[in-house]
C-alpha cells in the first residue's frame, strides 16, 4: 500500500492534458455517424469499463475515432472511496486502456461503487471525516503511481448527508488535491444538483473549491424528484438537457478559470446525435466568450 | 458494521430500509432520499440486464422481466465493475425461478443470449482466407493430424427446446404464430467482422466444433461428430466455418511423447 508521505516521490508523467475546447460523451450508437460525418467537436469522452472487453466492435470503432479525436478516459467502477484497497486487477485493466488509446486525461469519482465483493453500479456518497479523507488520498496517490499520470477527480452529486462528517465538501477536496496533486474535475451540474439537495448557495460552493486545478468541467441535465417533506430533490441522471441555472453556474466558473476542456455527459434518453451537438456549440459559445 | 456494510445491506435489501447515521440538511426523511441510491443501483442494474438480455425479456414481458430481474440484481448483485459481464448466471436463476416455469425455454434463451455478449466482446483475431483454408485442406496428405483453431468468439449450446428458431422469431417482426418450441436444437454462435451470427446446427456439429475447441485433431474430431450423430456432415460443417470466417488457425497436431 502507498503511504502519503510517498507522494513527493511520485513522478507523474507529463500528459498534454484536454484540449479548452467542448467534448461530447462517446455513445456506442452514434460510433457510424461520428466517422461518416467527423463532427466539429474538441474531444470524445468515454467511460473506461465500457471499453474492458477484449475485443469487438467497440475497441474498433474507438480505434477509429481515436486516430481523429483527443480522447477523455472516464472511470466510473475504480470505487476511489471504498474502505477496502483498491482493484489491483481493475488498476491494471485502467493502465491497459491507458496504454492503448494515449487519452489525454484520466478522471475518476469522489465515490464509493464497490464493498468487499460486490459492486453496486452506483456513484455513492462518502463521510467527509479525517480518516476518509486520509483513506481518498491514498488511493488516489495509488491511482496516480500505477497510471504513472496524474487524475482528475470529480465532485459529487449527493442526496444525502452524514452526521460523521467533520468537514465541507469543498475543503475535503481541497485537502485531496493539495496533498495528492491531482486535478478537479468540476461537474457544473453534480454542484447544482447537490446545493439544491443541501441547501446551499452553488456560487459560494464552487468559490470554495480550488479552481486552478480544474482540468476538465461537465455539464448534464438532472431530473427532479420531491423528498419527504415534498422540497425538490434533484437526480443526477444524465437523461435531459443542460439545466438553464447549470448554464448560468458554467459561465459564472468560466469567468473564473478562463477556458478549460468541457464534457456534455447524456447517459439516458440519449437524442439524435446533432441534439447533442447543438449544446456543445452553446458551451462552446460560451467557452469563446472568455480570455485564456 | 462499519459504514459502506450498513449501505451495501440497504441498497440490496427487498424492502426500502435506510442505515442509521444519515440526514437531510431540511430535515426529511433520510429514508426518503436514500431511496433515490437504492432505486439507481436497482435500476441501473435491471437496465443492464434488460439490454443484454431483449429476447428474454420479450418471452415474458417487460414488467415481468423487470421484476424478476430486481429479484435476481438481490440474489447476486454484480461482482466486478465490468458491467458486460454481469447476468452470467441469470440463465440458471431463471430456471430456478418458480414463476417463470410456464416459459421452459426461457432459460436457454437466456443463455444463448448470453453467447452473443460474449461473442460480441470476444478477442479480435485475424481469421485466415477462405480459400487458403479450402486450399490447404485440399492438398494435405495428413489431414487426419490437422487442427484448426477456432475464433475466440465461436461457441455452442444445446437445449430441448428450438432455441434458435425462438431467438430469431424475435428479430424481426410477425411470423411468431407459426413457431413450434417443441423440439431440440442446437446454436453456433460466432461473430463475423463486427457483426454476432447464430445459426442452428446438428448435435454432431456441436461434438465436432468442442473437440476443435478442446485442441482435438480433424480425425478424433470427426470421429467424436460421428459418435454423437451418425448423420454428421463434415463438408457442411467446415462450409460453416469457413464462409463465415470462424477458422484462424491450421496447424499439424504434434504428438506429445509420454
Amino acid at each position: 500500500m502507498m503511504t502519503l508521505s510517498s507522494l513527493q516521490t511520485v513522478s507523474l508523467a507529463q500528459v498534454p492534458g484536454l484540449p479548452p475546447r467542448v467534448g461530447l460523451g462517446l455513445k456506442n450508437e452514434h460510433f457510424i455517424e461520428v466517422l461518416e460525418t467527423s463532427p466539429d467537436i474538441g474531444f470524445f469522452e468515454v467511460h473506461a469499463e465500457n471499453y474492458m472487453v477484449a475485443g469487438g466492435p467497440f475497441h474498433h470503432y474507438l480505434g477509429l475515432i481515436r486516430e481523429r479525436y483527443p480522447l477523455s478516459l472516464h472511470g466510473v467502477g475504480l470505487s476511489i472511496g471504498g474502505e477496502g484497497p483498491l482493484n489491483r486487477e481493475h488498476l491494471a485493466r485502467l493502465a491497459k486502456l491507458i496504454e492503448r488509446y494515449q487519452p489525454h486525461s484520466f478522471s475518476e469519482h469522489l465515490a464509493w461503487s464497490s464493498h468487499g465483493p460486490v459492486f453496486l453500479n452506483d456513484l455513492l456518497p462518502l463521510a467527509y471525516d479525517v480518516a476518509t479523507l486520509n483513506r481518498v488520498c491514498e488511493h488516489v496517490d495509488h491511482v496516480q503511481s500505477a497510471l504513472k499520470r496524474p487524475m482528475l477527480l470529480e465532485n459529487p452529486s449527493t442526496y444525502l448527508q452524514f452526521q460523521r462528517s467533520t468537514l465541507d465538501e469543498t475543503d475535503f477536496i481541497s485537502e485531496i488535491i493539495r496533498r495528492t496533486g491531482c486535478g478537479l474535475l468540476l461537474d457544473v451540474n453534480n454542484a447544482y444538483v447537490s446545493c439544491i439537495n443541501h441547501q446551499r448557495d452553488p456560487q459560494a460552493y464552487i468559490d470554495a473549491l480550488p479552481l486552478q486545478a480544474v482540468g476538465e468541467i461537465h455539464l448534464a441535465g438532472f431530473a427532479e424528484d420531491t423528498d419527504s417533506l415534498g422540497d425538490r430533490l434533484l437526480i443526477d441522471d444524465h437523461g435531459a438537457p443542460i439545466d438553464n441555472a447549470v448554464w448560468q453556474l458554467y459561465k459564472q466558473v468560466l469567468a473564473r478559470t478562463g477556458p478549460v476542456a468541457t464534457l456534455i455527459e447524456r447517459d439516458h434518453q440519449v437524442p439524435a446525435f446533432n441534439r447533442l451537438m447543438a449544446e456543445a456549440q452553446q458551451a462552446q459559445w460560451h467557452l469563446s466568450q472568455v480570455t485564456p | 458494521m462499519s459504514l459502506h456494510d450498513a449501505f451495501t445491506t440497504a441498497l440490496l435489501a427487498p424492502e426500502p430500509a435506510c442505515p442509521d447515521g444519515l440526514f437531510s440538511s431540511n430535515g426529511a426523511d433520510p429514508g426518503s432520499r436514500f431511496a433515490v441510491y437504492r432505486n439507481n443501483v436497482h435500476s441501473s442494474l435491471i437496465q443492464a440486464l434488460a439490454t443484454a438480455y431483449p429476447v428474454t425479456a420479450q418471452l415474458v414481458g417487460d414488467a415481468f422481466f423487470r421484476a424478476m430481474a430486481g429479484l435476481y440484481v438481490q440474489a447476486c448483485p454484480p461482482d466486478s465493475p465490468l458491467i458486460s459481464e454481469y447476468g452470467g448466471t441469470l440463465a440458471s436463476f431463471i430456471e430456478g425461478f418458480e414463476p417463470a416455469a410456464s416459459v421452459p425455454y426461457l432459460a436457454d434463451i437466456a443463455r444463448l443470449e448470453r453467447l452473443r455478449v460474449r461473442a460480441y466482446h470476444a478477442a479480435d483475431t485475424e481469421p485466415l482466407d477462405s480459400q487458403a483454408v479450402i486450399g490447404q485442406l485440399q492438398g494435405r496428405t495428413d489431414l487426419g493430424q490437422l487442427r484448426l483453431q477456432l475464433h475466440p468468439s465461436v461457441s455452442t449450446l444445446t437445449s430441448p427446446y428450438a432455441v434458435v428458431a425462438v431467438w430469431a422469431a424475435h428479430q424481426a417482426e410477425g411470423a411468431i404464430a407459426s413457431l413450434n418450441p417443441w423440439h431440440a436444437q442446437s446454436a453456433l454462435v460466432l461473430r463475423q467482422g463486427l457483426e454476432v451470427k447464430v445459426f442452428a446446427i446438428d448435435s454432431g456439429s456441436v461434438a465436432f466444433i468442442n473437440s476443435l475447441q478442446h485442441g482435438t485433431g480433424l480425425q478424433r474430431a470427426v470421429a467424436e461428430a460421428l459418435d454423437a450423430s451418425a448423420e454428421f456432415d463434415l463438408h457442411q460443417c467446415l462450409s460453416l466455418l469457413i464462409s463465415h470466417q470462424a477458422i484462424t488457425h491450421l496447424h499439424i497436431e504434434h504428438k506429445v511423447s509420454p
